[in-house]
């Protein structure tokens, strides 16, 4: 065997060794490497009360208020992931991108009456990046509304949004 | 001239310090295939060439990606304009990786064929690698504030792509930090294959863990999540890009053999004074 060969195969065998250390490393660390927990984890292995740790999931339709508690703005909202759901007070600024449906991630503590108070609330952003005249379209022809969640592929809008009646169109 | 130049057409380029580098080196059998690009007399009558026009298609399409993504491009129905900064943060993240891949190759061609063109490219790569990484951190702490609501998260999105630059930084160092430059090489380009663990951690770490970087809009294995007025100037932008990034590794590695040639002639000029 030639130096250079066996210098390969050294190599290729730490990396082997070094990959399977990684991969076992990180299986390890899989659930401490959450950024945050989703409602159902919650349900299922509630942290303890005052415990802080991040709340992630979509705010629950219609579930939004914004109550005025002594002299102060709160925002009351639930955050759910379909399996489950956190009553959620924030008393904080809401990010821009806050409304109903949309995926958010809040940091804060469990009371012992259930309910999660918040100290900051993020705003996650998906992976669909839409011209806002399609949404209007979609929205229009009854295709697709942001409570839905997903909205469809984009290959399905992307030269115009078809509608039920009438030829394809852009913009609403 | 070498026979093997013949079908890249490149005997006639043969400045006179080109010559001079040729006939400093002694010739070992001439190799085939892949390994004949490790020549550095090879690389640089190739530099020579390819790197004009790369730089200018990259500069070319790289503006005309960024001017469309800026300027013509919709705006995002939830984002607004915030969106833009995609442009030039997706293109960098992607060179950002692929740089530090290229590191990784550079590494094993060092320390299984020992191809010293390969430890100065590994040089070279590195402080551009890192620019591209800081622009990708930059851009997305600046993108993070309007969208997310912060500047920072610890998440595994965010805290990989660090660990990624720090890695830059870091084989910068190593690289240069040894009187004996051969013990440089070695050393970083073990610090470069160890680093590539982070490299799947950082593609995959969006599917792995609950993050609050968003997933892949962009995948080989499914249909782009994109509107497709946007993701044509993001592909222009990412090949500008590319072919920058390109351009920049060839001058400067081109720089870097030719630099080592002149200090070989002067030293050999000493010696024989």
């Amino acid at each position: 065997m030639k130096r250079k060969h066996r210098r390969l195969l050294i190599l290729v065998a730490c990396l082997a060794g070094l990959g399977v250390a990684t991969g076992l490393t990180l299986a390890a660390l899989r659930n401490t490497l959450v950024f945050f927990l989703s409602p159902a984890q919650v349900a299922a292995k509630p942290p303890p009360p005052g415990q802080m740790f991040r709340l992630g999931g979509l705010v629950l339709k219609g579930s939004v208020r914004h109550l005025l508690k002594n002299g102060h703005p709160v925002n009351d909202f639930t955050i759910t992931d379909g399996k489950g759901s956190v009553p959620v007070v924030f008393g904080g600024v809401l990010p821009d991108l806050f409304r109903e449906g949309q995926g958010i991630v809040a940091l804060g503590s469990l009371q012992p009456d259930g309910r999660f108070v918040a100290t900051e609330v993020l705003a996650k952003h998906d992976a669909n990046y839409m011209p806002p005249d399609v949404v209007a379209a979609l929205k229009k022809s009854g295709e697709w509304r942001p409570s839905q969640g997903e909205p469809p592929p984009a290959a399905s809008w992307d030269f115009g949004v078809k509608t039920k009646a009438g030829p394809a169109t852009r913009g609403g | 001239m070498l026979p093997c130049f013949k079908p890249f057409g490149l005997q006639t380029t043969g400045s006179l310090l080109y010559r001079t580098a040729v006939d400093a080196t002694v010739s070992p059998p001439r190799p085939r295939g892949w390994h004949r690009f490790a020549n550095p007399g090879q690389f640089l009558r190739l530099a020579a060439r390819v790197t004009p026009p790369v730089a200018w298609a990259g500069g070319i399409l790289t503006a005309v990606g960024l001017f469309w993504g800026l300027f013509i491009a919709p705006a995002d129905w939830q984002q607004g304009n915030a969106v833009r900064i995609m442009y030039l943060h997706v293109p960098s993240a992607w060179l950002a990786s692929a740089g530090y891949m290229a590191l990784a190759a550079c590494a094993v061609a060092s320390l299984v064929w020992r191809h010293p063109l390969a430890d100065l490219a590994a040089v070279e790569i590195g402080p551009v690698g890192a620019a591209f990484a800081a622009l990708c951190l930059v851009t997305g702490s600046l993108w993070g504030r309007p969208t997310w609501g912060t500047y920072w998260v610890w998440d595994a999105r965010l805290t990989s792509m660090l660990v990624l630059f720090f890695l830059y930084l870091g084989h910068i160092a190593l690289i240069r930090a040894f009187d004996d430059p051969q013990r440089g090489y070695r050393a970083a380009s073990i610090l470069a294959l160890i680093g590539v663990v982070d490299l799947p951690i950082i593609h995959f770490s969006v599917q792995w863990w609950n993050t609050l970087h968003q997933g892949n809009s962009i995948s080989l294995t499914s249909a782009p999540k994109m509107y497709i007025g946007m993701l044509a100037p993001l592909m222009v932008s990412a090949l500008g890009f590319t072919l920058l990034f390109a351009a920049l590794v060839l001058a400067r590695l081109s720089a870097a053999v030719m630099e080592r040639r002149t200090r070989a002639v002067l030293l050999a000029e000493v010696r024989s004074a």
